[in-house]
């Protein structure tokens, strides 16, 4: 029991860390909380039950289809949303944040006209299939989700330490206007950003999809704060600590059950972050002072 | 090689820079003075893209760069190093040297050799965290940096802020040493009689206007500069 429970929060928190990254990366270089990220989540999710549902074709192409379209969303988001509020004389700092709430009412809206307000099946083939060792019964779709998950996780390290453009982007998370003296084209850097962050969570969508076999167009709201919490356990703009995060949110939600309190889940991982916070203000992973954001 | 004419630039309804019009030769150091607040860091930031001017032009080897931004004057050949050196202090020494090439194609290997030749220091603190150096050590890695843009023109802004007084001397030694092998330099100083010692021409600047200009020679002379910006 504790095994398979283990297992399952290792599945779920890979999945949590997906999405907190989608709102570190953001974070990190535009210091705006997107408040859309859930929402285009929930369009990813969505366009697996198109495609392996509705459609009936196979779950890869469902993988390429909401990426393409969150990338897509995520690039509307930042030329329509982002964009034309940013460096602008007296707006507001929290005018992004408001425009990014305004965005993903819009998809909430958008997604119940498009696939009803009720829960839509996905469809994965290998849903089914499972080893048993022992007692625990583990089935294959949680080990092909926690593969893609950490696949992800290592590429996006790679990416970030030793990649030209990851490196171009920690600089920009850091600091725009140095970044843009060495050479960088900041608003290129900005839209790639927001558009791979994105994308993040269209993959995200579609784990979720896989591991819970339902969605709603409401899925978006519930994981945005999950998110949310996790990067502010884990350290604003911190990719390491979207990762730890996520798993350890993930692992103390069905660590819970396990102890016959499945009632409180959602509340003891929350009092488990307040309690985290209490002795680390900035998160696991944070800069104690906020002076490196300069 | 740069001329920048009559600009005028704002911070929102601020006017920083009421006229201000500048020469820098093709292979000089020109030198920019002026009190705090005069509207030196202003200028530099006018000239390397990162604010925009309302009025006047700057043209950089006969060509229009008004309103390029900083990346794209990058390219054509201007690096400026900040005021505060703005050095990426979560990442490496290295990470930052790699990051001045950024716009650069093909090896940068050699390029890094020399500039760690030169400052050795950063050769020995090639995987340390940037925020980590010590103020002297991060202005050499902000220099170092900008070297390996390979820029015409490289403008600084107060090299020598906040550091010692031996420190404060190798970095003129080593400004006059980059101009020496064909860079041309503009630099804002606050240490108007070494800037004056090594450059060729320089202007003084006053509430966001040009009072003052002429070859380095004269201006050393000068008596109301001398009481101005060179203490007695
Ligand atoms: N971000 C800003 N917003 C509003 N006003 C500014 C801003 N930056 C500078 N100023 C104003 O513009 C004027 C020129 O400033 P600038 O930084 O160019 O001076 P400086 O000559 O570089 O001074 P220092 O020697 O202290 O570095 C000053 O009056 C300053 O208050
Ligand atoms: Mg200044």
């Amino acid at each position: 029991m504790i095994l398979e429970q283990l297992i399952n929060g290792l599945t779920l928190g890979s999945i949590y860390a997906i999405v907190a990254l989608g709102y570190t990366l953001v974070f990190g270089v535009l210091g705006i909380i997107n408040m859309a990220h859930g929402e285009i989540f929930m369009f990813g999710a969505f366009m697996g039950v198109v495609i392996t549902h509705t459609l009936q074709l196979p779950l890869a192409l469902a993988f390429v289809v909401a990426i393409a379209v969150t990338a897509l969303l995520g690039l509307f988001l930042e030329l329509l949303a982002l964009r034309p509020l940013r460096g602008k004389k007296g707006v507001s700092h929290l005018a992004p944040l408001i425009s990014t709430i305004g965005v993903s009412i819009f998809l909430e809206n958008l997604a119940h006209h498009f696939f009803g307000a009720g829960n839509r099946p996905f469809n994965t083939s290998f849903s089914e299939i499972s080893v048993q060792i022992g007692s625990v019964t583990i089935y294959a779709v949680q080990l092909v989700i926690f593969a893609i998950a950490v696949l992800l996780m290592v590429g996006l390290s790679f990416w970030l330490s030793k990649t030209k453009a990851g490196k171009a982007l920690r600089a920009c998370a850091e600091n725009l206007e140095a970044a843009s003296l060495l050479g960088v084209n900041t608003k290129k850097m900005i839209m790639m950003t927001v558009v791979i962050a994105s994308a993040m969570g269209g993959i995200a969508g579609i784990l979720v999809g896989m591991a819970f076999n339902s969605v709603t167009p409401q899925m978006g709201l519930t994981m945005g704060l999950k998110g949310l919490a996790i990067i502010i356990l884990g350290g604003m703009g911190s990719v390491r600590g979207a990762m730890a995060g996520g798993l350890i949110l993930g692992l103390s939600e069905t660590m819970i059950v396990v102890f016959g309190e499945s009632g409180y889940r959602d509340a003891i991982a929350f009092i488990a972050i307040i309690v985290i916070l209490l002795v680390r203000p900035q998160g696991l992973f944070g800069q104690a002072a906020p002076e490196a954001r300069r | 090689m740069l001329s920048v004419n009559n600009i005028q630039t704002y911070y929102g309804n601020i006017q920083a820079l009421k006229n201000v019009s500048i020469e820098v030769p093709q292979g000089s150091i020109v030198t920019i003075l002026g009190a705090n607040g005069a509207g030196k860091t202003t200028t530099m930031k006018s000239i390397a893209g990162v604010l925009k001017p309302k009025q006047g032009t700057i043209t950089f080897l006969d060509e229009d760069i008004t309103n390029k931004n900083p990346d794209e004057l990058v390219r054509k050949g201007i690096s400026l190093v900040p005021e505060g050196r703005a050095i990426l202090s979560g990442m490496t020494v290295l990470e930052n040297l790699e990051m001045g090439a950024y716009q650069r194609k093909g090896s940068i290997k050699q390029d890094l050799d020399k500039v760690m030749e030169r400052f050795p220091i950063l050769k020995e603190r090639q995987s340390q965290l940037g925020g980590t150096l010590s103020g002297g050590q991060q202005q050499m890695l902000a220099i170092a940096r900008a070297l390996m843009a390979k820029p015409k023109l490289l403008l600084l802004d107060e090299p020598s802020m906040g550091l010692a007084p031996l420190i404060v001397k190798d970095i003129f030694q080593i400004v006059k040493e980059i101009n020496e092998e064909g860079t041309t330099v503009l630099l804002v100083e606050q240490n108007a009689r070494q800037a004056l010692k090594i450059a060729d021409h320089a202007y003084v600047l006053e509430t966001g206007r040009v009072i003052k200009s002429g070859s380095a020679k004269e201006l050393l002379k000068d008596s109301s500069i001398k009481e101005a910006y060179l203490g007695h």
